[in-house]
């Protein structure tokens, strides 16, 4: 089935992506409320919100350029050793420029 | 039945404004990735109006992006539900992981507050729980300055979108996974987090090569977690 994008077309379409992502936003704390928080399910959600991240971050640093690798092993080493996120950014995007300028 | 230690909950406006503060500076690069994506939708064709309601209604970057590639004549509706559905699944286990601290709050700001999960307001409050501290003003001040910079980004790249040249050269394609990394470097670190990290990063990279497209966050995150129920914290009371 395919809608068409002239006149209302790509309003609908609009829409449909607004429901599908609000309910992505919603249906996470909405399925958690009948689920009865043990410390299973503590620990469960506490491995879960770092892995998100990594899970995201691990495909960009295997398939991006030397520059991308470059740019996270260099936020993650500042970000070590001084604990504040800008410093750690803003080197790792300076190192990613860098690179790329070489 | 064990009961953790909560940080006050509740959303303070003076919270609400620290969180709006704190992304500030990362929300300068969502508008230009904003940018980026008002000029490639109106390369592929669509009213300024339209790009408009998408990016404020829609307020998800990477799936807009995917949409843009379906975009034609005619866009087929299952892959354009799939596509969108696959891309945010994320945000049904960042729901997830907020209950804790949401279920606190009445249904209505509950809801309201999901309106502006993003990756990065998120992983912001993640790391405040982590330090015993209130996150849900965090959440929703850094979501309404990321809403704004992606609504204003757009607005921008469709009106003159031709002013950036490269921005990857400049790395700014790099920042928000850099600020992510940032937010899971400045958490807890243990043996165990360690293990689960892997097991997580792992299991997303197997997912990207051999799963179907837009699986990986999804495999990678229940693989981490699920390491994290079997193997529990030492806890004083277990």
């Amino acid at each position: 089935m395919n809608i068409e994008t002239a006149g209302h077309g790509t309003l609908i379409i609009i829409l449909i992506m607004a429901v599908v992502t609000l309910a992505t936003r919603w249906g996470g704390i909405y399925v958690m409320s009948f689920v009865p928080i043990s410390y299973r399910v503590q620990q469960f959600i506490g491995a879960m919100s770092g892995s998100v991240l990594i899970a995201v971050l691990a495909p960009l640093a295997l398939a991006g350029d030397n520059g991308a690798r470059a740019a996270l092993a260099t936020t993650a080493v500042v970000m070590l050793l001084v604990k504040k996120p800008l410093p750690a950014i803003a080197a790792g995007i300076v190192v990613a420029a860098l690179i790329r300028a070489l | 039945m064990h009961v953790i230690d909560k940080p006050p909950v509740g959303i303070e406006w003076g919270e609400v404004w620290d969180g709006f503060r704190q992304l500030a500076p990362i929300s300068l690069f969502v508008v230009i990735f904003g940018l980026a994506f008002g000029l490639a939708a109106a390369q592929a064709g669509l009213e300024g109006t339209s790009i408009m309601l998408m990016s404020s209604l829609v307020f998800a970057g990477a799936a807009q992006f995917a949409v843009l590639d379906l975009w034609g004549e005619q866009v087929p509706l299952v892959p354009l539900v799939v596509t969108v559905f696959a891309i945010n699944a994320r945000h049904l286990l960042m729901g997830a992981t907020l209950y804790p601290w949401l279920r606190e709050l009445p249904p209505a700001k509950r809801y309201g507050v999901m309106l502006v999960v993003s990756d990065a307001n998120w992983a912001l409050s993640q790391q405040a729980f982590n330090r015993g501290a209130p996150g849900l003003g965090l959440l929703l001040g850094g979501g309404i300055a990321l809403w704004l910079a992606w609504a204003a980004g757009s607005w921008l790249g469709l009106s003159f979108g031709n002013a950036i040249q490269d921005p990857v050269s400049l790395g700014l394609d790099m920042v928000m996974g850099c600020f992510l990394l940032a937010m899971v470097v400045g958490g807890k670190k243990n043996l165990r987090m360690l293990v689960i990290w892997t097991l997580a990063g792992g299991s997303s990279l197997l997912a990207y090569r051999y799963l179907p497209e837009n699986s990986h966050v999804v495999v990678g995150a229940l693989a981490g977690g699920i390491l994290g129920a079997v193997w529990m914290e030492k806890n004083d009371e277990h």
